[in-house]
């Protein structure tokens, strides 16, 4: 049992990468990876977001919105799965809003920490995406708070990553065009091609 | 407005003000979906018609919406569109459904449209809205559209499915580059893409913060004195 969770876990750090190997949450990714602090900040906040709302809304497609989900209340035939998208970003939202609450009143130092970068959260496209791919995948809701984990832990890991070498390139000579954003997309592509060495290995 | 302002709006977000190349808006899709030239159209066309509807459907209730809750209502207006879409899509291509999975999905997380409907339609009134969601789509749509020809082209042969170049492996005699065909090729060209607008466009050239000081104080070797 534990092994599985494990290599459910590495698999998504790793394998399938959420930033560097499907992609998801590259506006952040790029915009906020100038500085370490911020991006180890924003790192921290999406591990906490996702590790929340994957598996909230595992619970939601499991109990409500899954075909013959609803048997219990006596509609065996409903299937609600057309209004998924729309459940998963009101969850995702009112979570990020409770959070933000939640931490402004009790742990005032996390927030302050975290507080800037909550809100740019709800329109990451890395929360949604796992949330997405777990329904995708049909997990289990304890898989999901693996899989939640591991997401949030694999996005937060290339950006920190991104943001440390984009720390030493202040020091380079870079052609002008190439300034900034250009080097910053040359860069992720490459880092992504490494990440590609860990397609072959099956768990 | 006269409708050489409209013209500007509809032209700016074109190549001026690229969502993708100058304001990072829209990348996650832009890479995932391109090695193949028609499901990437079919994703232009979604987020095109997503983008412009929000931004009209926006406009039209701007002056109702509280500022407190206007992300959620912004949400759920887009939401709703994409799940239309989404439908539209697996009803009648299901093929292309499949090969997009969640990224039809993800456009409402798309920052392309949540930025648009923020910083223009809450604003505007309702047709310039649309024309400047229009714009915008298209300014993605014309990058993702040339990122898909290149590796389409190069790492397939074909495009849109059509043999252009045959391969070698069919007795042709272009050897197919299947490193454009891996998802991270799309980051390169991209990146190579910046480039060359911006040495077109010189006013987008972000500044260098730390400037290489010259090379005026290194020592001068040839007065060194050896301790030897």
């Amino acid at each position: 049992m534990f092994e599985h969770y494990l290599s459910i876990f590495i698999t998504t750090v790793f394998i399938e990468n959420i930033a560097l190997s499907v992609f998801l949450g590259m506006c952040t990714f790029i915009a906020i990876s100038k500085k370490i602090d911020a991006a180890f900040g924003l790192g921290i906040a999406v591990i906490v977001v996702c590790l929340i709302t994957v598996p909230l809304n595992n619970l939601i497609y499991n109990s409500i919105l899954k075909e013959g989900a609803l048997a219990w209340a006596g509609l065996p035939e409903a299937n609600l799965e057309f209004v998924g998208l729309i459940s998963y970003i009101g969850v995702i939202a009112a979570a990020v809003q409770i959070l933000e609450m939640f931490l402004d009143k009790f742990v005032p130092a996390l927030y302050n920490a975290l507080g800037v970068f909550l809100p740019l959260i709800t329109v990451n496209c890395a929360i949604l995406g796992a949330s997405l791919f777990m329904i995708e995948k049909d997990l289990k809701f304890g898989e999901s708070v693996v899989y939640g984990l591991g997401a949030g832990v694999g996005w937060a890991m290339a950006i920190v990553v991104l943001a440390g070498i984009r720390e030493k390139l202040k020091y380079s000579d870079i052609p002008d065009g190439l300034q900034g954003l250009g080097v910053t997309f040359l860069i992720v592509g490459l880092m992504s091609f490494g990440f590609m060495s860990f397609g072959g290995i099956s768990l | 407005m006269t409708v050489k302002q409209y013209k500007q709006i509809l032209s700016k977000p074109l190549l001026e003000e690229n969502p993708i190349t100058l304001q990072i808006l829209g990348i996650c899709s832009a890479l995932a979906v391109t090695s193949n030239l028609s499901v990437t159209l079919v994703m232009c066309v979604a987020l095109t018609s997503v983008v412009s509807f929000s931004n009209l459907f926006i406009s039209i209730i701007r002056n109702y919406i509280p500022s407190s809750v206007r992300i959620i209502v912004q949400m759920t207006i887009i939401a709703s569109l994409v799940i239309v879409v989404d439908e539209l899509l697996k009803a009648y291509d299901y093929e292309t459904s499949k090969k997009l999975s969640v990224f039809v999905g993800l456009i409402i997380t798309n920052c392309i449209v949540m930025g648009r409907a923020e910083a223009f339609a809450m604003k505007e009134k309702p047709f310039v809205s649309f024309l400047d969601g229009l714009g915008n789509g298209l300014g993605y749509s014309i990058i993702l559209i040339a990122v898909a020809v290149v590796r389409e082209l190069f790492g397939a042969g074909t495009l849109m499915g059509y043999e252009i170049l045959p391969l070698v492996s069919n007795g042709g005699w272009y050897p197919a580059n299947n490193l454009l065909l891996l998802p991270p090729s799309s980051f390169i060209l991209i990146g190579l893409m910046i480039w060359g607008i911006r040495a077109y466009k010189k006013d987008q050239i972000e500044p260098n913060e730390y400037k290489l000081s010259s090379h005026a104080t290194a020592p001068d070797l040839t007065k060194r004195e050896l301790n030897v």
